[in-house]
């Protein structure tokens, strides 16, 4: 996961506007103009590119060719592809709710202020967000070990035999752990902040119609959040079809349990790099961002739909 | 730590960011024993992994391979394995480090500054084209970024800008979310009143900017400049995909390097330099989180006020 994750709440708002309406003028452009230049040289050109990539066959023989929309046809018939997209599926409907849960549930005990040492349960729990994803999976990846590893210790110690964490039936569960070890207190920081702007006042006039805290969680705090709960899961999503540095940096650990098109990114990034097959695999590269894309604008859709 | 955020700078500088609240004295809520503990429990879990990389790079390589993995072995080698971490291999890891502050600097550093000067714009002038570059970049955030890193490493191979670090540092350049926060912050920090007076007075845009904005901003830039840094600092598939030459790696690829080490036939097993390492690599970002705390915290909320 990268930056792309604004920990917001609300609907950014359009600006005040200003004094004089006929304000208008370029001195804006002074100012934004630095971002867009860049912006347009490593998001808009690059997705340009592989769009003119995605229609074009390189071959041995005969060089680049036109082949329209040929590499599509393909990877709409390419079952390691799907596979692919059927496992971050699978552990996208899994892990996701589990993390938001969590990080829901923390957010609000730590709002309820019912609980001793607040601030430290807050930044503590936040702070595997500043562990590089490397590291978290090299730490959870030797933790599993069932030789050196925790597991193995708690197996010689207790006399036990746990299951192998980084067997090919257990191997997602695992990276699904470490993602949600990763990003459990960055969503409940999302969480927390938007109830913090919640005003305290209507809290106290549903106490005094006499309602219960579940009522007022349900009835007041849910709904006020929703925006946040909304964006939060939309990232989530982004976040799951992205899968690749954990399976990466677990595979050498686990060699039969994750293979080189494990998730639709290791794939294009196995067929890129490994394969040199730069046309096809930006074609999978595509079919795969129309597909977050779609999933998340339903989730948006439906999550707007449900206060509205 | 809510009295800091109430008290942060953001609170003087825009008086209208959030209204105060939790005053609530009728039936302020009771503490809670069994929450607590339950609280507890998620913190052992974030810790536990934690806990055990720091008393495992105390270990030697033998160390780690006979010892309980919660408790430390006979031996305590934490400081031969920090001095071996440095010198490994000449001291690649001195390098890794070096790099990783490079890119930081100027990665991070400059996607804080144009997201700063852009989310300015957003918020303080209407100008030719606004809400056509708020489009284009709020879509471009669902775009996954990985499915853009195979085009942008082949678009810059042909600019000969593979294997150095230019090709690390100019992707990182661009924050869609810095942009975010910088313009939901700016519209709450900065009095439009406050400018036109500035320019009423005869100040420059650039003038205005520096002297009126800026220091309006800071809550807003240090939040921007903590989550730009840690998404270079921590950064994994960008440097894995365009850079070859080792002498370019960031710190996460050199650790993924040394930990790979040990599956290739003769390869020399260094677990206890890849734990250590990670340990060192973790603990200037901890820091920097834990002192900057009361400003990322409200930087944050301001993301999220709501009318």
């Amino acid at each position: 996961m990268t930056t792309l994750q604004p920990p917001v709440a609300a609907e950014p708002r359009p600006a005040p506007p200003p004094a004089k309406r006929d304000r208008r003028s370029w001195t804006g452009w002074g100012f934004i103009g630095p971002f867009v230049v860049v912006f347009a040289l490593v998001f808009l050109a690059p997705i340009a590119y592989s769009v003119y990539l995605s229609l074009f066959r390189d071959q041995l023989i005969g060089g680049n060719q036109f082949v329209g929309l040929d590499n599509y046809t393909r990877a709409l018939q390419d079952d390691a592809f799907w596979s692919a997209v059927g496992r971050v599926a699978l552990f996208l409907v899994i892990q996701v709710p589990i993390m938001l849960g969590i990080a829901l549930l923390v957010a609000l005990a730590l709002d309820s202020g019912r609980l001793y040492g607040k601030s430290f349960f807050r930044i503590t729990i936040f702070l595997p967000y500043a562990v590089p994803a490397v590291v978290a999976t090299l730490m959870w990846g030797f933790m599993y070990g069932t030789k050196y590893g925790l597991v193995g210790d708690i197996d010689s110690a207790f006399g036990v035999t746990l299951p192998d964490l980084l067997s090919p039936d257990w191997v997602l569960a695992s990276i699904g752990n470490i993602v949600t070890w990763e990003f459990v207190g960055y969503n409940m920081l999302i969480f927390y902040s938007a109830l913090r702007v919640v005003p305290t006042s209507l809290y106290e006039a549903a106490e005094i119609d006499g309602a219960g805290q579940w009522r007022i969680i349900t009835a007041i705090k849910l709904p006020a959040i929703r925006g946040a709960l909304v964006i939060a899961t939309i990232f989530s999503i982004i976040g799951s079809f992205q899968l690749f540095n954990e399976p990466s940096i677990l595979r050498p650990l686990a060699l039969n349990s994750i293979t080189t098109d494990f998730t639709p990114n290791y794939y294009t990034y196995s067929l890129s790099f490994n394969g040199q097959q730069h046309n096809y695999s930006a074609t999978v590269a595509i079919i795969m961002g129309v597909i977050t894309m779609i999933v998340a604008y339903a989730v948006q859709l439906r999550g707007m739909r449900k206060g509205a | 730590m809510s009295t800091s955020v109430t008290a942060s700078p953001a609170k003087s500088a825009a008086p209208r960011l959030r209204t105060p609240r939790r005053k609530h004295t009728p039936g302020k809520p009771k503490r809670n024993m069994l929450l607590t503990v339950l609280m507890g429990l998620m913190v052992l879990y974030t810790v536990v992994p934690l806990i055990w990389l720091v008393i495992n790079s105390t270990k030697t390589q033998s160390g780690l391979a006979d010892s309980n993995g919660l408790w430390f072995a006979h031996d305590f080698a934490l400081w031969d394995n920090v001095r071996d971490t440095f010198t490994y291999h000449d001291g690649i890891f001195g390098r890794w480090l070096l790099n990783t502050l490079l890119y930081v600097v100027l990665g991070a550093g400059g996607a804080t500054l144009l997201a700063v000067l852009g989310g300015y714009a957003l918020a303080k002038f209407q100008f030719p084209g606004k809400r056509a570059i708020f489009a284009v970049v709020i879509g471009a955030v669902a775009v996954p970024a990985t499915a853009l890193a195979v085009p942008t490493f082949l678009m810059f191979s042909k600019m000969g800008l593979t294997d150095t670090p230019w090709a690390v540092i100019i992707p990182s350049l661009v924050s869609p979310f810095g942009l975010y926060l910088m313009w939901v912050f700016a519209a709450e920090a900065i009095p439009t009143e406050l400018l036109e007076a500035a320019r009423m007075d005869g100040a420059g845009e650039v003038r205005t900017f520096f002297r009126v904005a800026l220091p309006l901003l800071a809550p807003g830039i240090v939040t921007v400049l903590l989550f730009t840094t840690v998404a270079t600092w921590n950064n994994y598939f960008l440097p894995l995909i365009m850079l070859k030459d080792p002498d370019w790696y960031p710190l996460t690829l050199g650790l993924s390097a040394w930990s790979n080490q040990a599956q290739t036939i003769g390869g020399d097993v260094i677990f206890n330099l890849v734990i250590t390492g990670s340990l060192l690599t973790i603990v200037p970002l901890i820091a920097a989180f834990l002192f900057l705390q009361k400003y990322w915290q409200s930087g944050l909320a301001a993301g999220s006020v709501k009318e």
